[in-house]
């Protein structure tokens, strides 16, 4: 049985760092899981694919905050993993999913679909488009505020349809 | 290349009824864990699937997003984290679905918790919830334990525990 569920890459941060890449993305997957459990100070991942530090990307989200369920969308530069940045307890980690699909096609835009909970604020899921008919061979991973801190841990998983 | 995404153990309720499902003796050698359960209480009234590690049922809390097919809420809880479950008076045959994900399980961070989980019924009440969970422990988790809080899971509800490796 070949394997469907692949680690393209892992970073485990043993120094606090601002940010993450991920380069050379091979287009041999169907799509890409990105698992990032980290931690901060008033802090979230804004994701940039293939440098592009445009106004292209928007975003849907909804929230539990442990009182009021809510939603919001809006423009951005990033990929984003969060609606707003908050600081973990201590001892907390942040864990967020995103998965990118059908990464490598070049004709159609880039859905990213998040899922990210902070047990001690939020738990959210948050839908990103990404407007460009480029494959994805880069993501660089950069804090929203300060730094991740040390023990942070990103990893790219590559999923294959077959 | 090697499989990294490895089922490790399943439980499956057999005729009768079981108050916990339990996974042991769960090896530290991969990166992150994911359960997958499936599950229906014979309870009458709301009850939920509560997951606990290595035996200790303290230092945990949730926070969760839900919608009925009415309304959209969310709740805090610092006693449990507890996800809704199929009960007897859901269609017949209906199980709740959810799935764990559980980062850096052996580390020695708290460990955090991220689950999805429904409870779809063919009426005009049904969940669909996801979830975020905190036990504040230092431990590596070896055991996880499955428990409904109102009456026992029913036959043929199952649970299978899978591990990822990074690399």
């Amino acid at each position: 049985m070949p394997s469907t569920y692949t680690p393209i890459a892992t970073t485990t941060l043993g120094s606090p760092a601002s940010v993450v890449s991920f380069t050379s993305i091979s287009g041999s997957y169907t799509d890409l899981r990105l698992v990032s459990v980290y931690r901060g100070t008033s802090t979230g991942i804004n994701c940039y694919p293939n440098s592009d530090f445009g106004s292209n990307k928007s975003w849907t989200a909804i929230r539990g905050t442990g009182t009021v369920a809510e939603s919001s969308r809006n423009s951005s530069i990033a990929i984003q993993d969060y609606w707003q940045t908050v600081t973990n307890a201590t001892g907390e980690f942040t864990v967020s999913k995103m998965d990118f699909m059908n990464y490598s096609n070049t004709t159609t835009f880039k859905t990213v679909l998040v899922r990210r909970d902070v047990t001690s604020a939020y738990t959210e899921a948050i839908v990103n488009l990404y407007r460009s008919t480029s494959a994805l061979t880069s993501l660089g991973l950069y804090s929203a505020s300060g730094n991740f801190d040390t023990g942070s841990t990103f990893t790219l998983y590559g999923v294959k349809s077959a | 290349m090697p499989d990294t995404f490895i089922k490790i153990a399943s439980v499956t309720v057999g005729s009768g009824t079981a108050a916990t499902m339990e996974f042991t003796s769960i090896p530290s050698t991969y990166t992150d864990l994911v359960l997958k359960v499936s599950a229906r209480s014979g309870s009458t009234t709301g009850t939920n699937v509560a997951i606990t590690f290595n035996g200790s049922s303290s230092n945990v809390s949730m926070r969760l997003l839900y919608g009925t097919g009415s309304t959209a809420a969310s709740l805090a809880d610092s006693t449990k984290i507890a996800w809704e479950q199929s009960i007897a008076s859901y269609t017949s045959n209906t199980f709740s679905s959810a799935d764990v994900y559980i980062p850096n399980y052996a580390g020695s961070n708290y460990k955090s918790l991220s689950f999805d989980d429904t409870s779809e019924n063919n009426a005009t009440l049904a969940f669909a919830e996801l979830g975020a969970g905190l036990w504040s422990s230092t431990a590596a988790i070896n055991q996880i334990t499955l428990t409904s809080s109102s009456a026992n899971f029913v036959q043929y509800t199952t649970a299978t525990l899978y591990g990822i490796k990074n690399s």
